[in-house]
């Protein structure tokens, strides 16, 4: 049967067909694209200056950004501090304690906030924490970070304590365990893992963001001690350097671009392959 | 250290001063023998479901009482509420009395209850842990203040586990396999000496030789603790215990030692389901 | 064969003072109840305070500019006059260009992902894309700036005036001046960053189709093309919507990587290539300078209203994506 109607047919079948699996294969290569680009130009300009140095004065080449990845490990320490607990002890109410109404506004709220524009959080955290002292801080920076952090570790933790079995708990209550001694005793330590890496991917996450820090944090051509200060951040100098018009500044940003995406992704990736070889139990 | 070794009368003596201690071996009748659990009248829901009508039984010490019927008689939810495991479900209701030694449950602190009345599963549990924490759990969490190794050491032999993970105590509790994971859950309830140990098909997902074993386990277990044990293998009840409850839509049919109840049967149903005419 | 028993018995809190035992113990469970509980209040009083702090500070522009604060067209700091209409202007276009190229790519991309691809394939490529949804945004901008503006300018730039700009009414969109930024160069990136969120729940999506829908289609002689476009997309119609929504909520939200190739010149102009702002950048190229009270008010304001928008938007795409029996992320 070749009449035209089924020669239509097949060849659109073909087509359409090829086409699904040019898109796919072109989304990964943009990946590999972006990796590569960073890589090329980010690997060219990384030297242990970057590392090491102070930013220079406007104008001048050379120098570095160890004052950013020292602010934005301070940051992210602001953030872990005041967002992890946070986020574990409400997703262990949520799978342990939670009433159903309850427990449903706490989730519909979480996603909410999870949904907030990262640039919204930065104002509010610039409202909270920079507004009534007047000056920008590392502090905001991280207030605004970890309330980033929360909801997505909520959710992680959640996901985990549910999924640590039933019969586990039972067999600590006929001990005699009562319900908070089975949960921090049997069913937290059950679930270590999966909580462990959801907290390191919210880290990884809230580490690359820079909507937030702009006008909580700011920046810092300096070093920044204590959390009371204005502290520079490695995407916040990104953002900075690469709308300048210096050229030295632009390769900077490159080679910082290529630390602040590597760690990104090597954090983004251990978690996962963490995750699926740790989906058996493991004993601690 | 010593080899399998039951607790000696004195321990069941410190445990349970009222208990008259006979020899824990004859066959005395049913209303000479201490009795370890009184239940009268229980009833039990689910909800607004009831799943125990009426419910009055005597459980012995020092014996092992199967609690036998066919799918969804009760017998497990019964069990249950011996050690008050049903409260873990939301919307459960217990009335009538159930008394060990003569307090009711109820009203003591369940965590009390729960040592002294442990409970096997019918799928082994053993935590994420070691071998060894595993049967040191209880103890930890109940504050116990002596030499962990020498408590762990003598639970595993009472369990018939020691020989097989002595050298491996700080490997993990799932290398083990299906019926020395029972073994070991069997062990971790043993640690705290608990004077009734209750039993829901603890065989049901194993194999015969493991069966075997852990029947042969609750032989040498009677001298220090009370059994008691839901089958719903026939064969396992009229082998390792030593009186019988018949359960049957949620009421209690019939209770006698084991042999007359599987020779002499006195209620029709009783002898249509052990000729396996149903369930 | 009676040794020595072993001594727990009294090693074992005895149950003496029962009654006190049981308050404190039964307390220790209250106790870890009402700890967790307070933290998970916690979540409820900082998106409380945050809409709060949002309404508080922006009243000095909601109770001089009203409800025509949408439509002024006008953003004027030297005369303290400040209007969202060229910014929810620019958040509308961006985000349309972004998804017009991003739903056709990410859509296809799923197709193939689901229907095409064995299975191995399939997880592995959805596992590199998952690894381009974790790239921050101000990587997208920085390869923005770099590579995409430069690209605009020289070559794609150009080529869309020679042809689309002579076609009547689509010629529009693309005349004027071509600096290589702009809402066509954003709207790009946005494409690129959002299309990983539109493939994921696509394809789960449409794994998720039985196996009995295709095979109808296709016992009855269809092509493995029709069967796939007639039968099972539409079946995932409304979750495939749902991804749709909430990549368009993402995109909306987006700040670093438009505010690098915007332009940021607070216009309303047709041409895709002129320069534009977005609420987002506007905000964060703008409120580090914002002198006067006024100023800092309206760009809270404009902050007030993208909450707003996303929220609706990731509340329908939740019910969408729940519509079609995926948990949407939710744990179980």
């Amino acid at each position: 049967m070749s009449d035209p109607r089924m020669i239509w047919r097949k060849s659109l079948n073909y087509v359409m067909l090829s086409l699904t699996g040019v898109a796919a294969f072109g989304v990964v290569s943009i990946l590999f694209l972006v990796l590569g680009y960073l890589f090329w130009n980010g690997g060219r300009s990384l030297s242990w200056n970057f590392f090491t140095q102070l930013p220079k004065p406007v104008g001048e080449t050379g120098g570095g950004m160890a004052n950013a990845i020292v602010g934005s490990l301070k940051l992210l320490m602001l953030a872990a501090v005041m967002g992890l607990p946070v986020g574990l002890l409400t997703g262990v109410y949520l799978a342990e304690f939670g009433g159903k109404t309850f427990s449903f506004v706490i989730r519909y709220t979480t996603d909410l906030l999870n949904g907030v524009p990262s640039i919204v959080i930065g104002i509010f955290a610039y409202s909270l924490v920079v507004l009534p002292v007047k000056h920008f801080s590392a502090l905001a920076g991280g207030v605004a970070l970890g309330m980033m952090v929360i909801p997505i570790t909520v959710r992680s933790t959640e996901e985990f304590l549910r999924a640590v079995p039933g019969s586990l708990r039972e067999g600590a209550m006929a001990l005699g365990a009562s319900k908070w001694k089975t949960i921090v005793t049997v069913v937290l330590p059950a679930a270590s893992g999966g909580i462990l890496t959801g907290m390191l991917l919210a880290l990884a996450r809230v580490a690359g963001e820079t909507a937030p820090l702009l006008f909580t944090a700011l920046g810092n051509r300096f070093w920044s001690p204590g959390f009371e200060q204005p502290t520079a951040s490695l995407p916040v100098m990104i953002y900075t350097y690469a709308i300048a018009p210096y050229d030295d500044w632009h390769r900077q940003a490159w080679a910082a671009g290529l630390v602040l995406l590597g760690l990104v992704l090597v954090a983004n990736l251990g978690a996962r392959l963490l995750l699926n070889r740790g989906s058996a139990v493991r004993s601690t | 250290m010593s080899s399998i070794s039951p607790g000696s009368n004195a321990t069941a003596a410190r445990l349970a001063p009222q208990v008259r201690m006979n020899d824990p071996r004859s066959m005395t009748s049913e209303k000479e023998a201490p009795v370890r659990f009184q239940i009268s009248d229980l009833n039990f829901f689910y909800g607004p479901k009831q799943a125990v009508f009426g419910l009055n039984l005597n459980i012995p010490a020092n014996k092992v009482t199967a609690l036998i019927g066919p799918s969804g008689c009760g017998k497990s939810t019964f069990l249950r509420t011996l050690n008050r495991m049903n409260e873990i479900i939301r919307n459960t209701r217990v009335e009538g009395s159930i008394a060990l030694d003569g307090q009711d449950v109820h009203s003591m602190d369940v965590v009390s209850l729960r040592r002294r009345v442990g409970m096997v599963f019918q799928r082994p549990n053993p935590f994420p842990k070691s071998i060894y924490e595993n049967v040191a759990y209880g103890l930890r969490i109940n504050g116990y203040k002596g030499r962990l190794d020498d408590q762990v050491e003598s639970s595993l032999h009472r369990a018939a586990l020691w020989e097989e993970v002595k050298d491996y105590l700080h490997k993990s509790a799932f290398a083990l396999s299906g019926g020395q994971q029972q073994r070991l859950c069997i062990a971790r309830a043993l640690a705290v000496n608990p004077e009734v140990l209750l039993l829901d098909e603890p065989c049901s997902a194993l194999d015969p030789v493991t069966t075997a074993k852990i029947e042969e386990l609750m032989f040498q277990l009677k001298d220090s603790c009370t059994m008691a044990i839901v089958t719903h293998n026939m064969q396992q009840a009229a082998r390792a215990s030593d009186f019988t409850a018949f359960m049957l839509d949620g009421k209690l049919i019939e209770h006698s030692e084991t042999p007359k109840l599987f020779t002499t049967p006195k209620d029709p149903r009783t002898e249509a389901y052990i000729t396996g005419r149903f369930g | 064969m009676s040794a020595a028993a072993t001594t727990i018995a009294h090693e074992v809190p005895p149950q003496a003072g029962p009654r006190a035992f049981l308050r404190r113990l039964r307390s220790g469970d209250e106790i870890a109840h009402l700890i967790t509980l307070t933290f998970a209040a916690l979540i409820l009083l900082i998106t409380s305070m945050l809409l709060y702090e949002l309404w508080v500070n922006s009243h000095l522009s909601r109770a001089k500019f009203g409800w025509m604060f949408f439509w002024t067209r006008v953003w004027d700091p030297n005369f303290d006059n400040f209007g969202a209409a060229p910014f929810i202007y620019g958040t509308l276009v961006t985000s349309a260009v972004a998804l017009c190229l991003a739903v056709p790519l990410g859509l296809a991309s799923a197709i193939f992902l689901s229907e095409l691809a064995p299975r191995k394939v399939s997880d592995v490529i959805s596992f590199l894309i998952d690894l381009l949804a974790a790239v921050p945004s101000v990587i997208y901008g920085l390869l923005g700036i770099f590579i995409v503006v430069p690209l605009m300018r020289t070559t794609i730039g150009p080529a869309l005036i020679h042809t689309l700009g002579n076609v009547p009414y689509l010629g529009a969109l693309f005349h004027g001046p071509n600096y290589g930024v702009g809402f066509l160069t954003a709207g790009i990136v946005l494409a690129i960053m959002v299309v990983p969120f539109i493939i994921s729940v696509s394809r789960e999506v449409l794994l998720t189709v039985p196996r009995e829908q295709r095979e109808a289609a296709l016992a009855m002689g269809a092509t493995r093309w029709e069967s796939t476009w007639k039968v099972v997309v539409p079946w995932a119609r409304t979750g495939i919507m749902g991804s749709v929504f909430l990549a368009l909520a993402r995109a909306l939200g987006e700040t670093m990587a438009v505010t690098m190739v915007i332009g940021n010149a607070p216009t309303i102009a047709a041409s895709l290539l002129s320069p534009g702002d977005t609420i987002a950048s506007i905000i964060a190229s703008q409120f580090t300078e914002a002198s006067g009270d006024l100023y800092l008010s309206s760009l809270i304001e404009l902050g007030l209203v993208l909450f707003l928008i996303t929220f609706i938007l990731n509340g329908l795409a939740r019910i969408l994506i729940v519509a079609t029996g995926r948990g949407g992320g939710r744990p179980a």
